[in-house]
């Protein structure tokens, strides 16, 4: 009942999306996400189920973030001024999976690069799983097929149907999703999201391939895993490549080539000469230095990325994993090589797909530099504090809890700072709304 | 004035000492005006600035008669928790003794209120009265910071009045008499300061710390305490506060100028120059050095005061009574 | 046995001594301070929020009012970062002007600590001896930048305007004159009894937790770290310079104090030497336009109150994609509690204005 209604709710929003701003329908959706979240989570208690909360709450998640992306859609469908930028965002992110694909399949080959793609690769292999769970329930309650066949789904309602399938497993779901579904086809006409979906529906696709190849072996070994994930990402290029003649594609890559070339001729010009002396930085054997003790102390998979940062006076950059970030501080404060005994700078950042906190240490011992960054979850974003270690990290810890929302595991005293107590929300979250009781 | 006091009591007694102490009143009043523009004028000069220049002429001549009118127009505010009838009776308490004291101190061979045996003792006592006062206010206020200035006042005056009478014991020793006049006429030699000079030393810095000005300021630190023990107190209180204090700084001149610098008495081969000229030009000198400190000195901190009043300035009070007493059995 | 009671008491936000809209809430026991919790934000103004709206040039004059008595090393920060990311050369008459401005500003704000320390302990005229001093850096850089204390006289790739003319030969007068200053400073303060006995082993601690609690500057140099950007991490031109790192070793209020005022006359040493060498040419070598490449930065430098530093996330755009100031003051203000625990409360503001704060950095 209350989900059909929903749902109801649910397409009107779609249709709006059209003629209002996109904020507001995208405030709209958040809140009704949430809401579907708590039934959702309430339905699993009543299941008794931990483990189907837990899955739950995984998958809605995920639906936040496919819904994000359709909000970017949505933008761009309105052609508005913001258009351009997210064009420009979506550029950049399959820039970055490509990028991503290529260290993956250069893993094999190229001998430093190995590591970096490996773990790129157990995270894909990780997406993968939890992709077959979805793709096993939808396939159960036969909702794969015509999706496919309509080729022109809505992600949203697809995802919204699946919350509610989960919540009820009945045949209300179904009825539901069709009229999302005949809600977005109306919503067809945008030649901007009509592509957007086609792009999503490829994805899909893949996902689904790889749903199947999941299946298939059975087996969880991660080489198997890692082969699966190669072939995926062949497929996934072969689905490319076949969208590509639709034209669309093409235009697309065609964009972005252009602008990767803009960007490079533009970073060529900046540093001409910099360019010649890319290579040997003066810093690099600080940074094989530290990638050398940490990898003999605490295992070479506990960080996820290590390289020299250019544009900040070549400062060695490690980029911890959430899991070994603590880990990693303490190594790095308390080993005698490392000694980094002096904490110039703790900060967050909120880059929209994820939040990092970045740590910018110094060992006055040894006079040398390290950056210290760590990737972390954006809806629920929370790490170890570095307080144990260096006393100072105490208030700029406390400044990214105010300003961003970051919580720190095992802070003293992790309260606002800068705003008032009562205050809000995060100010300096990318989609921080200023609320006002007054309006 | 000596024979009216002796003479039996009568009405035209009491109108001439209500007249008499009117005019006192009205001098010390009109020296605490131009104390309070000299304090700020000489202040002014010594930091580089001008002091007042508006009000009453190119020197302000009248700044401090308009800042009176203008405390006197002030709303007269009582913090709501406050204890009303102690709150408003602590500045009164604070201020008679400071006038009262004024009435023993000879200011020539003839101008003098109360010629008494125990002069000295009798300054060192009522004066010591203030210090309810000051405590009355701050405890009555229901402020901490002013109950923590008020604490500080206590301390501080009950620690240097010690060191303070020690110190011209040594005085006492030499003239054989307590009484003001007497101590004056035995200067007509050699000052005390020529004397005394330990003693003078000692009676001068816990003289300052007593008047609660800079370095001894702590009872009203305003880097610490805001204002100290008078912070809630405004108007015509907070002025009598003022007041009170400016009169001490008035009394204690004026005694150290008796005790120590020789009263109205002339410099040798300089006798034609009346006595009252004498005292005030000895006592603007020292009034002068106290605005100099002012303006030079950082505050000290309560517990080396302390310090300073028990472990430096008494023992050294103590030391000055010996060596006088074995000087005076010398010679 | 007396019974004794603690009491709570609010200095500030508005309090003669907090230099600012600072708080602190004390737990007293007589006049020992058994607690101290510091309260800040009370001038937050969201510096790094607006600037994620800003393009780079407009957010240099949001820095002048971080840290208000020397806005020239903000505007420094900001631009080096900037310059840093871009990788842009300086004209060398923009280096030579830029640090001789910062040097000025140097002085001046530690004439501002000097002044408000001695007035914070008591002593009200030293205040006005260094405030005379300051007035004329201040004309000085009025004369520059147009500004008397918020300047945004720095630009990405240079400076706003060049010397005006005899404005070089204004500051080389200026180097006597301040030293003959700063002797009588030494003569009316540094030698005062109550004034050493005031900050001798007040506030003290050791360089362990000074380096723990990311101390920098004159709080950290007093424990005997020797550590100046200028230095040990030379931006700019400084290592053309020939200079001093006044280092003191007890770690109390009193080697702060010494630090500072040796840094006055290290400040004058480089003031002389870039007088002299003082090239012509260029002011300013402005980029068209200031995009920096996409990627992150994060350079620090050493202001009068210590370690400065700026982070930025560009996405190659006109703004950046997010702006962080790391605010001496903020980080220095940390050990407060620390050595408010147990002190006397009379050594509240000679421990407070020892550590050298301005409001407006540490709210940010």
């Amino acid at each position: 009942m209350l989900a059909n209604e929903h749902d109801q709710d649910k397409s009107k929003a779609v249709t709006n999306d059209e003629g209002r701003s996109g904020k507001a329908s995208a405030e709209e959706r958040v809140r009704e996400i949430k809401r579907k979240k708590e039934l959702a989570k309430k339905e699993a208690e009543g299941e008794g189920k931990q483990s189907a909360r837990s899955a739950a709450e995984e998958r809605v998640r995920k639906i936040k973030e496919q819904k994000e992306k359709e909000k970017e859609a949505a933008s761009e469908g309105e052609g508005g001024n913001s258009a351009r930028s997210t064009a420009e965002e979506r550029v950049r992110e399959i820039k970055r999976k490509k990028e991503a694909a290529k260290r993956a399949s250069d893993g094999d080959s190229s001998e430093p690069e190995r590591k970096a793609a490996r773990s790129a690769a157990e995270e894909r292999v990780r997406e993968i799983k939890r992709r077959k769970e979805q793709a096993k329930q939808s396939g159960k309650e036969g909702e794969a097929e015509p999706e496919k066949a309509a080729g022109e789904d809505d992600a949203k309602a697809r995802a919204e149907a699946r919350v509610k399938e989960l919540k009820r497993k009945k045949e209300e779901a179904r009825k539901a999703k069709e009229n999302g579904e005949k809600a977005s086809a109306d919503d067809a006409k945008s030649g901007a999201e009509a592509r957007v979906r086609e792009i999503k529906r490829k994805k899909a696709e893949a996902k689904k391939k790889a749903a199947e190849g999941g299946r298939d072996s059975g087996s969880e070994a991660k080489s198997a895993a890692q082969e699966r994930v190669r072939e995926i990402k062949r497929r996934k290029a072969e689905a490319k490549e076949a969208g590509g003649s639709g034209g669309e594609k093409s235009e697309k890559e065609k964009k972005i080539a252009a602008m990767k070339a803009k960007a490079r001729a533009k970073a060529a010009k900046a540093k001409a000469e910099k360019e010649e002396e890319q290579e040997p930085s003066p810093n690099q054997p600080l940074l094989d230095k530290y990638v050398k003790v940490i990898g003999g102390h605490l295992g070479e998979e506990v960080l996820e990325e290590s390289y020299i940062n250019r544009l900040a006076k070549d400062v060695p950059t490690l980029v911890a994993k959430p899991g070994t970030y603590y880990k990693i501080a303490e190594f790095l404060r308390h080993n005698e090589q490392l000694a980094f005994d002096y904490l110039s700078d703790i900060h967050g950042v909120d880059y929209e797909t994820h939040m990092e906190v970045y740590v910018h240490l110094y060992s006055l011992q040894n006079r040398q530099p390290v950056a210290l960054k760590v990737k972390i979850n954006r809806n629920e974003p929370e790490i170890e504090s570095l307080v144990p270690l260096w006393k100072g990290a105490d208030w700029p810890e406390r400044e990214s809890y105010d300003l961003l929302g970051i919580r720190f595991k095992g802070h003293p005293n992790l309260t606002r700072i800068m705003m008032p107590d009562d205050w809000v929300g995060h100010p300096l979250r990318k989609d921080y709304e200023p609320y006002d009781v007054e309006v | 004035m000596h024979e009216l006091l002796m003479s039996p009591p009568s009405w035209l007694h009491a109108l001439i000492f209500f007249v008499a102490g009117a005019v006192l009143l009205a001098i010390v009043l009109g020296f605490v005006t131009y104390a309070i523009l000299a304090d700020r004028k000489v202040i002014g000069y010594m930091q580089l600035r001008i002091g007042p220049n508006r009000v009453g002429g190119r020197f302000g001549l009248l700044q401090t008669v308009a800042d009176v009118l203008k405390l006197l127009m002030k709303e007269d505010t009582i913090p709501e928790k406050a204890d009303k009838s102690l709150y408003v009776i602590a500045p009164a308490i604070a201020f008679i003794p400071a006038f009262a004291v004024l009435a023993v101190i000879p200011f020539s061979a003839h101008l003098q209120f109360a010629d008494i045996g125990v002069g000295l003792l009798y300054y060192m006592s009522v004066s010591g009265i203030t210090t309810i006062g000051i405590l009355t206010g701050s405890w009555a206020s229901n402020n901490k910071y002013a109950l923590i200035g008020g604490m500080r006042a206590v301390a501080q005056m009950i620690s240097y009045e010690i060191p303070l009478v020690m110190s011209v014991i040594g005085i006492i020793l030499m003239t054989g008499s307590l009484n003001l006049v007497d101590i004056v006429m035995e200067q007509q030699q050699l000052a005390f300061f020529i004397m005394q000079p330990l003693g003078f030393i000692i009676f001068i810095i816990s003289g300052i710390a007593e008047l609660s000005r800079t370095p001894f300021d702590l009872p009203e630190a305003e880097s610490e305490l805001v204002a100290g023990y008078h912070t809630e107190y405004s108007g015509f209180r907070w002025a009598f506060f003022m007041l009170s204090e400016y009169v001490y700084m008035f009394g204690m001149a004026a005694l150290t100028t008796v005790l120590f610098l020789g009263g109205w008495l002339p410099i040798p081969g300089l006798g034609f120059i009346p006595g009252v000229i004498w005292f005030s030009l000895k006592f603007m000198l020292v009034v002068f050095f106290l605005v100099w400190l002012r303006a030079t000195f950082p505050r000290l901190r309560a517990d080396q005061l302390m310090e300073f009043a028990w472990k430096v300035l008494l023992p050294a009070a103590l030391a000055n009574i010996f060596i006088t007493a074995i000087l005076k059995e010398l010679i | 046995m007396i019974r004794t009671e603690e009491m709570l008491l609010n200095v500030g936000p508005q309090h003669p001594s907090t230099h600012g809209v600072f708080r602190i809430v004390i737990k007293i026991d007589g006049e020992t301070i058994v607690e101290a919790k510091p309260v800040v934000g009370y001038l937050h103004r969201g510096t790094e929020k607006l600037a994620e709206d800003l393009e780079y040039t407009q957010i240099i004059p949001y820095t002048d009012r971080m840290d208000y008595l020397s806005a020239m090393t903000n505007n420094y920060v900001i631009c080096h970062a900037v310059e840093t990311m871009m990788g842009l050369a300086l004209p060398e008459r923009a280096e030579y002007l830029r640090v001789i401005v910062m040097e000025l500003g140097r002085i001046a704000s530690h004439l501002v600590w000097f002044g408000t320390y001695l007035l914070d302990i008591g002593a009200m005229s030293p205040f006005l001896y260094a405030f005379r001093e300051r007035e004329v850096i201040i004309n000085l850089l009025n004369e520059i930048s147009g500004g008397r204390l918020t300047f945004n006289y720095m630009r990405i790739g240079g400076v706003k305007w060049d010397a005006p003319e005899g404005w070089i030969d204004k500051v080389r007068e200026f180097i006597p004159y301040m030293r003959e200053q700063l002797s009588g400073y030494h003569d009316l303060v540094s030698g005062n009894e109550i004034f050493t006995t005031r900050v001798k082993g007040v506030g003290t601690y050791t360089k362990e937790d000074a380096l723990s609690y990311s101390l920098s500057g004159a709080n950290l140099r007093c424990t005997g770290v020797k550590w100046d950007l200028r230095k040990d991490e030379p931006y700019s031109i400084y290592d053309r310079f020939d200079f001093d790192v006044p280092v003191q070793q007890k770690g109390d209020a009193w080697s702060r104090y010494r630090c500072r005022m040796g840094e006055i006359e290290e400040s004058l040493k480089i003031l002389e030497q870039a007088v002299e060498q003082f090239p012509e040419g260029d002011f300013a070598k402005r980029p068209r336009v200031i995009k920096p490449p996409k990627g992150e930065t994060y350079v620090r430098i050493e202001s009068p109150r210590g370690e400065i530093g700026c982070y930025i996330a560009s996405e190659g755009k006109k703004e950046p994609y997010r702006l962080k100031f790391r605010r001496p003051s903020f980080y220095n203000l940390q050990i407060l509690p620390q050595l408010l625990k147990g002190a006397n409360m009379a050594n509240l503001v000679a421990i407070l204005g020892a550590i050298d704060i301005v409001l407006g950095e540490v709210d940010g």
